[in-house]
């Protein structure tokens, strides 16, 4: 090992607390500082670092040629994250809020998605598309959406969320390092700290909880690779996000001993983890912010059905907002929050 | 008329409709030699009046005239006729062969055969076009195998898209040729991308992005002129004007009253307006936006005046919704002649010469063809194998496609 990668090692090995903020601009940093081609732009991402910060800083560390502001059309910024990606860069292209991803669908559906597979290979879209999202903090109908439903079903990309400050961080360098288009969505919900969805309870920063211990250097989460953030033996609830910390607050509060599945990666996804949970505790919920019609989670319950049907013993359970928009005062109505979840999980054990 | 009137929807109509005779004085004409030529460093607001005159190099007697006729070789003149020839000569076979029903659908570039040719001569080795699906003249002027191109248009087993894409949506990333979509004006502001990508690395690349007149309505045609403006991006954007978008009338993409080059002006792009039908004035006018560009200072937009002489597709029917004999009474005339007729008057062809060439063309492309239906067609069913149906959608076959496939049994 000689110097250089001493120090790489050291560095990787150092830990701080980051809030998923933190995390996320430290994923853009390393790999700011790893690859020559990773170019970070959208808009208010420059000078200002973010709405949200998480870019803080870093167009005054690699200058405004990687790091850089851009006019407000998400048509334009997914466009020229395709062109640039077309030349041979690895562009991480921000979407304010992932409720105004719309005007880019078709550059993203229509181009990043299927850049590879028309051309026979011959150009690529390495592009990571972040973008906040969810709800649960009164951000009513145009900021608490969660559009992954509209990503999953495009073939050619793969959709990641997050659900905590370590992962976050992982999952970002992975997407950024795949050569394959990733919509990577950010519940903001969870930026400054975890929330299970009581909303009446003062909110606990990451600092106090162990997944904020974030390593400084580079390293990765694998994607398509689910975790179980909570074994249990006697249902499997299958979410991501900001659910993921309501899914387990319900489990403690109603003592039913649900095995929660973070998928991390929504699609393409890690069916074996699923799989094996489900045949295991012959029970599934299927828990997500977003509307239900047609929503991801349908998906899930056609997988689980499809593979698992023989060990099943009652039928899955979706959790997930309302077919409505997402309203501003009814906030609580609507957030899929530990009550509702609760109460689903005890029909789904009823014999 | 008085404000009390009663307010009434304004919508355009082209003169010409079938059995009648099309106005072509809304074109805005400019003699030969008449429009001035600028330094390269121009603001881009001082390109307002050549936004809205029309730069043109051949006279009626085929002579080259006024400040953008350049001192170009005959050979690479008689190169850029050939190559304009040659695609005329492609493109009659095509469509041949989509009415023997061997290729499903074709796409011609009749008329407009000067704009892509005259600019790839323009550009460098190296520099990225982003074209629509009507610029096959770029592959044809880069020598790109003509048996390839037809493999893709046919599907057959030596398809370089291995039967994943529609004809005529050819990809050649070593030909400077990006992939084409569907979808259209999408390419506009990707162009503008790669351009930025090229300016953020220092390269000396630059990129062309190509637009017809009726998509220029779409969002990413302002989104690509905004970006190329904001960040001096450096690429040249082509805004080919061949009057129809399909059956409609270029005044429902805003053309009535004003031209496509003046939006440029607006959006602070330096902005020509150019016969595109008079080969002298495509690759002058080209020439002077890739140099621009190469010398960082800025995009410049390019509207080119012609004439969609052609149906949109295989699939349309001009007769229709337009006069058939349009094309006779375009004013500014068929490029392959003007551009002969300009090479004979300085002595470098001959009737003689011409006539040769496209004998020897038409053999090229019907050998070609034949060499190319020789690997199979859409229809005898020697077509790319099933299992390349699932390949390419990730750089790694993901789990369910691998599933997806075997359940397809291949």
């Amino acid at each position: 090992m000689n110097a250089l990668n001493e120090q790489k090692a050291h560095e990787a090995s150092a830990v701080a607390s980051m809030t998923m903020i933190q995390a996320l601009r430290s994923a853009m940093d390393v790999m700011l500082g790893r690859d020559d081609n990773v170019v970070i732009f959208g808009e208010d991402v420059g000078y200002f670092g973010g709405v949200f910060r998480c870019t803080d800083g870093l167009q005054a560390k690699y200058g405004k040629s990687r790091v850089f502001d851009a006019p407000i059309s998400e048509n334009g910024i997914a466009g020229a994250a395709v062109g640039m990606s077309a030349y041979g860069l690895r562009p991480v292209a921000e979407i304010q809020f992932a409720d105004y991803v719309y005007p880019a669908v078709d550059q993203i559906v229509s181009e990043a998605a299927r850049l590879r597979y028309r051309s026979n290979g011959q150009f690529t879209s390495a592009i990571t598309f972040r973008m906040p999202c969810g709800g649960g903090i009164y951000g009513g109908q145009t900021h608490s959406q969660s559009p992954e439903a509209i990503f999953t079903q495009v073939c050619g990309l793969r959709t990641v969320m997050p659900s905590n400050p370590y992962d976050a961080k992982g999952l970002l360098i992975a997407s950024i390092e795949s050569d394959d288009p990733v919509v990577f969505l950010e519940p903001k919900r969870l930026y400054n700290g975890p929330f299970d969805g009581h909303h009446d309870r003062p909110v606990t920063p990451w600092a106090k909880h162990p997944t904020a211990a974030v390593p400084e250097g580079y390293y990765n989460v694998p994607l398509d690779s689910a975790a179980v953030v909570r074994p249990g033996k006697q249902i499997t609830i299958l979410t991501y996000g900001t659910t993921v910390w309501v899914a387990q607050a319900a489990a403690e509060e109603t003592g039913i001993d649900a095995e929660v599945i973070d998928l991390r990666s929504l699609w393409p996804l890690d069916l074996e983890t699923i799989v094996e949970s489900v045949k295991k505790t012959r029970r599934c919920l299927v828990l997500h912010e977003a509307t239900r019609t047609c929503g991801f989670g349908a998906e899930l319950v056609s997988l689980v059905q499809e593979h698992c049907f023989y060990h099943l013993e009652a039928p899955i359970e979706r959790v997930t907002g309302w077919d409505t928009p997402y309203p501003h005062a009814q906030e609580w109505d609507y957030f899929p929050g530990p009550a509702r979840v609760g109460a689903a999980l005890k029909r789904v054990m009823e014999v | 008329m008085s404000d009390s009137e009663r307010l009434c929807l304004h919508v355009p109509e082209p003169t010409g409709r079938p059995g009648c005779q099309t106005d072509f004085t809304y074109l805005k004409l400019s003699p030969a030699g008449s429009v001035r030529r600028p330094p390269l460093d121009v603001e881009p607001v001082d390109t307002r009046d050549l936004s809205m005159q029309l730069i043109r190099v051949l006279d009626e007697n085929g002579q080259a005239v006024g400040p953008w006729a350049e001192d170009i070789s005959p050979d690479l003149l008689r190169r850029g006729l050939r190559a304009m020839m040659k695609t005329r000569a492609f493109d009659s076979r095509m469509l041949i062969a989509q009415r023997q029903k061997k290729l499903s659908f074709y796409i011609q570039c009749l008329g407009e055969e000067a704009i892509a040719v005259g600019q790839t001569l323009a550009l460098r080795d190296g520099d990225m076009n982003f074209p629509t699906y009507r610029q096959q003249g770029i592959l044809i002027t880069r020598e790109v195998s003509t048996v390839e191109m037809m493999c893709q248009l046919l599907s057959n087993e030596r398809d370089p898209l291995k039967g994943r894409q529609l004809p005529v949506m050819y990809s050649y990333r070593d030909a400077g040729f990006f992939s084409i979509s569907g979808n259209l004006g999408t390419q506009y502001i990707q162009a503008v991308g790669w351009a930025m990508a090229s300016a953020i690395k220092g390269d000396t690349r630059i990129s062309s992005a190509w637009i017809g007149d009726g998509s220029t309505a779409a969002s990413d045609f302002h989104a690509g002129l905004t970006f190329a403006h904001v960040y001096k991006a450096p690429v040249i954007l082509n805004v080919v004007n061949n009057q129809w978008a399909i059956s409609t009338f270029q005044a429902f993409a805003g053309g009535e009253g004003t031209t496509f080059a003046a939006r440029g002006i607006g959006y602070g792009v330096a902005s020509l307006r150019v016969d595109g039908n008079d080969f002298l004035a495509v690759y002058a006018a080209s020439r002077w936006a890739a140099e621009r560009a190469r010398r960082n200072l800025g995009p410049t937009l390019i509207e080119w005046v012609t004439y969609r002489a052609g149906p949109h597709s295989t699939s349309d029917d001009p007769s229709k919704y337009r006069p058939a004999d349009d094309w006779s009474n375009f004013p500014l005339g068929d490029p392959i002649a003007r551009l002969k007729k300009h090479l004979i008057a300085i002595g470098a062809w001959s009737e003689q010469e011409h006539e040769e060439t496209q004998k020897a063309l038409e053999a090229e492309i019907a050998s070609a063809q034949k060499e190319a239906e020789s690997y199979g067609t859409l229809g005898n069913g020697r077509v790319p194998s099933a299992a390349d149906m699932f390949e390419g959608v990730y750089k790694d076959m993901p789990e369910h496609l691998r599933r997806q496939r075997q359940q397809l049994g291949v």
